[in-house]
Order: C-alpha cells, then structure tokens, then sequence
C-alpha cells in the first residue's frame, strides 16, 4: 500500500520587499545582491502574522479542497524554526483552528528548512500502517536574517500543509529516501534572536552534497532518470542553488520553473519545498510525475518520487488562491515599515 | 494579565471559528453564542445548538482608528468594522488587508486567522478572526 498527498494548501503573506529597498539602507548595491541570489522580492508577513497564523490559514486552504470531515486526521505536526513559542506548540493551536481536536495527537517538528518534509514521512508511515486515516504535515517559517547579514535579504515567510493517507490519494508518493550527516552549516541557539551560519562552507559540503546525494539514491530506488519527471522541485534558500542542482542532477529549466518560488516571495525555509510542491499541484494535471528533494541544515535531505493521479481533478483546487495568485497579491513596503512589522525596533514596554 | 487566560480559552471555539448558537425554538442566530434565546427566554432553555458561521459578510459600518492602545501601536492607523455576516448576526472586528480610504459600506469582507494581541514578551499570545476583503 502506498500513502500519498490527499490534498494541499499553501499560505504567503501579503507585504513584499525587494532587494533594492534594503541594500540601500546597509549601502550595498541591493539590485546586485538580489540577482545574484536570483530573488526579485521577498515576503513580509503582517505585524499580526507569525508561524501559527499562516499555518492555520494553509491548514484551512487544504481542508477547503476536500469534503473530508476534520475529526478524520489522527496526527498534526508542524515544522518550523521560528515557532512563536518555545514551550507550548504551534500544533494544538492549528488543529483547534480545523476543528480537528481533541482525539488525535499532535507535536512541533525542527530540523532546519526540512521539518515539514520530515513530518511528510512521519505522517506516511502511521497512515500506511493504518494507525490513522490521515495525517497533516505543515512547513512554515517567518525567518529572520539579521539586519545587514547576507541571510537578510532572503529570509521570508511562508507556509504549506499537506493531508497524508492512503485514500482519495491526489498524488501518490512512489518512493521516500533521505540522506542525513551532522554538518554545522547554519544554527540557531535558544535564546538567540537571530541565526548564525558558516558563510561559504552552506554550500557544497552542505546544500549540495545533501541535496545531490539524496537525489541520486532517489533515481536508484525509483529506477529513474531526470527525463521521467514533469516536474522538479528541490529547498530553495535563494533562486542560485536550486537551479544548479537540478543542472547537475540533468534536469532542464522547464522541469524546475514552476516550483521555483523563491523569485518572487524568497526563502521561506520549511515552507519553501513544500510551498513550491503546492505551486506544481495547483497546475498539474493526472499522470504526472514529481521529483522533491528538500534540505534542511544540520544537515539532511528528504526525496520524494510523486505521481499525480486523476483523483487531482476531484480537488476543488479554486477554492482558496492558487500559489501563482498568492505571488501575484502583494504590496511593496520600504524598510521603515519592514522593521516595524518584523519587530526591528525597540519599543518601550507595553 | 494571567487572569485573562480562562476567559480566552473559554472564547477559543468562537474566536479561532467563529462558533455562535442557534436557538432551536426559533431559529435565531447568535454570535458570541448565548446560552438562552433572547427572544424565546425559558421556551429556549435545552434547545440552544453550537453553530459555525460560514465567515462571510458586508461592513456595515466602519471607523479608523490613530490613536491606538500601546500594544498595537505597530498596526496604526487600522480599521475596526461592524460586519453583518451572512446568517444575519453582526460583529465586531479589525478589517486587514485594506486601505482606511479604501473601506466602503457595503464592501464584502471574509474571516481570517491572525494574532490578535499578547500578554507582554513573555505571556500569552492570543489568537482568532480578523476580516479582510473577500477574495484578497
Ligand atoms: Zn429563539
């Protein structure tokens, strides 16, 4: 028996700020920084948006496709590195919030950008030995980079949720595989407000070399070959390292175009896959094959092999906005009003 | 501030759903919920059923707020709307997503799930609806 996605729902706030705007305020050639990193904007999230908000609005897009009653999923977790709460979890909140409470369980999930992927598999498995019938799985993150580092001018937010289980499956998961090394490439310590991360050394002993590896033992498990696929989606920390993988891997522009989210809302770090998944489902159509390959620091990487089946089209993939659309609505602010609502400025005491 | 956290508990089906009664006498909606049927009194009593509003609904009336409460300082200038929603009953709340010049009477809203305030940096966060312009 194989589990598979059951339906999907993604979430991007509004507000967007474009590379430009803040290098000029750290006196660096922005528009430079931006298409080298091949990000054109970045998301904001509102002054009253965190990771709780925005996983309870793609938790309610994905229920809103399908007639399933809430009551039916047995597990939610949410993966994230930005949790509003270090104690308490995002989890409880968002199944209150679908009226999916009280009998199932429920925990927060962290491992870097990879947590929501993570919880992909953790969901796969208990639905697969039928110990539920469905599971969900959400990555979300509202990342902050510190002002002036490199990281400032991607990180972002954002988010999807996935329903897992074995039936009214919308697109199958063929074959799962990950690759994990303890690699210290980017970290957070508790009480830290902002992360650290090893500069040059994210990339090739890192992002790509988890990345790569991963997509390698993929092909083998699933007998193959870049060709196979419609689609190709990979962890997007900027627009530069995806669309290098997916070269070396042998994947053309076309396969990896329209996953590659990052352009427009830049990296929203545990949604950034599975947001750029949402996109491809939001357009794809019975028969088609998906390539996922996510990262997460620290370091690991989850594969997913994907074909969609013509339970797609019994989907109402209209009734909320399509990631396409979501890109779409959005609102420049300068960086006064970007370090208001990220929380930039001290404040006297409320 | 901590004795505020029972009452926001006790409201979370309301404010993360929007979950009001319906007299089971007359039929009349309410939101919050009530616990007798204002109209039918005792005649109500055992017949009063949760019931989940759709969250969709038309502003009423409206008014921009500048000079706002320290914790939403951040926020300023919002708007804050009387909504009619489509089972009839009215409420109360923040409209996002909009512009204070760009609000009309009239305007077709949709509820939406945002942090509506917390207990300092480090009580509690509260959450429930907001409104924002349907199809935004
Ligand atoms: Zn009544």
């Amino acid at each position: 028996m194989k589990a598979g996605i059951v339906s999907y729902g993604a979430y991007i706030p509004r507000y967007r700020i474009a590379p430009k705007t803040i290098g000029a305020v750290w006196g660096n050639d922005g528009e430079a920084m931006g298409r080298n990193l091949n990000i054109r904007a970045k998301s904001v999230p509102g002054p009253d948006e965190d990771v709780i908000t925005i996983s309870v609005e793609a938790a309610r897009a994905c229920m809103a496709k399908v007639s399933i009653e809430p009551t039916d999923i047995g597990a939610i977790y949410v993966g994230s590195e930005s949790h509003p709460y270090a104690v308490k979890p995002t989890a409880t909140i968002v199944a209150e919030a679908i009226g999916a409470t009280p009998v199932l369980t429920a925990a927060d999930f962290e491992f870097a950008c990879k947590a929501g992927t993570a919880a992909i598999q953790t969901t796969m498995g208990l639905t697969i030995s039928k110990m539920m019938k469905y599971g969900m799985a959400v990555g979300a993150d509202t990342s902050q980079g510190a002002p002036g580092d490199a990281l400032e001018y991607s990180a972002s937010a954002g988010g999807a949720a996935l329903l897992v289980g074995t039936d009214h499956v919308a697109a199958e998961i063929n074959h799962t595989v990950s690759y994990t090394t303890d690699t210290p490439d980017f970290w957070r310590r508790e009480g830290q407000r902002y992360p650290s991360h090893g500069g040059r050394f994210t990339g090739e002993p890192a992002y790509f070399k988890h990345v790569v590896s991963c997509a390698q033992l993929l092909f083998k498990r699933a007998g193959s070959q870049p060709q196979d696929y419609d689609y190709a989606v990979f962890h997007q920390p900027n627009g530069k390292f995806p669309v290098r993988a997916a070269k070396q891997l042998g994947f053309k522009d076309a396969q990896v175009d329209t996953g590659l989210c990052v352009r427009d809302i830049g990296n929203t770090y545990s949604g950034a896959i599975m947001v750029g998944l949402s996109a491809i489902l939001d357009e794809a159509e019975p028969g088609d094959r998906i390539f996922a390959v996510g990262y997460g620091s620290g370091a690991g990487s989850d594969g997913f092999d994907i074909t969609v089946t013509d339970a797609i089209s019994k989907l109402r993939r209209d009734a909320t906005p399509t990631v396409k659309r979501m890109i779409e609505t959005h609102e420049f602010i300068d960086y006064a009003t970007y370090a208001k609502f990220r929380g930039k400025i001290l404040l006297r005491e409320a | 501030m901590t004795q505020a956290i029972p009452r926001f508990w006790r409201e979370i089906q309301s404010r993360y759903n929007l979950v009001g009664s319906k007299c089971g006498s007359c039929g009349k909606v309410d939101f919050p919920p009530r616990a007798v049927c204002p109209d039918c009194g005792r005649k109500s009593i055992g017949k009063m059923q949760s019931f989940k509003l759709c969250g969709k609904g038309t502003v009423v009336t409206y008014t921009t707020i500048y000079d706002a409460p320290s914790q939403f300082d951040m926020q300023k200038p919002y708007v804050m709307a009387i909504v009619e929603m489509d089972e009839g009953v009215r409420l109360t709340t923040q409209l996002i997503n909009v512009k204070p010049e760009d609000v009309k009477i009239g305007m077709k809203v949709q509820a939406t799930f945002r942090k509506l305030g917390q207990d300092g940096e480090a009580g509690v966060i509260h959450y429930g609806y907001k409104f924002r312009p349907a199809g935004s």
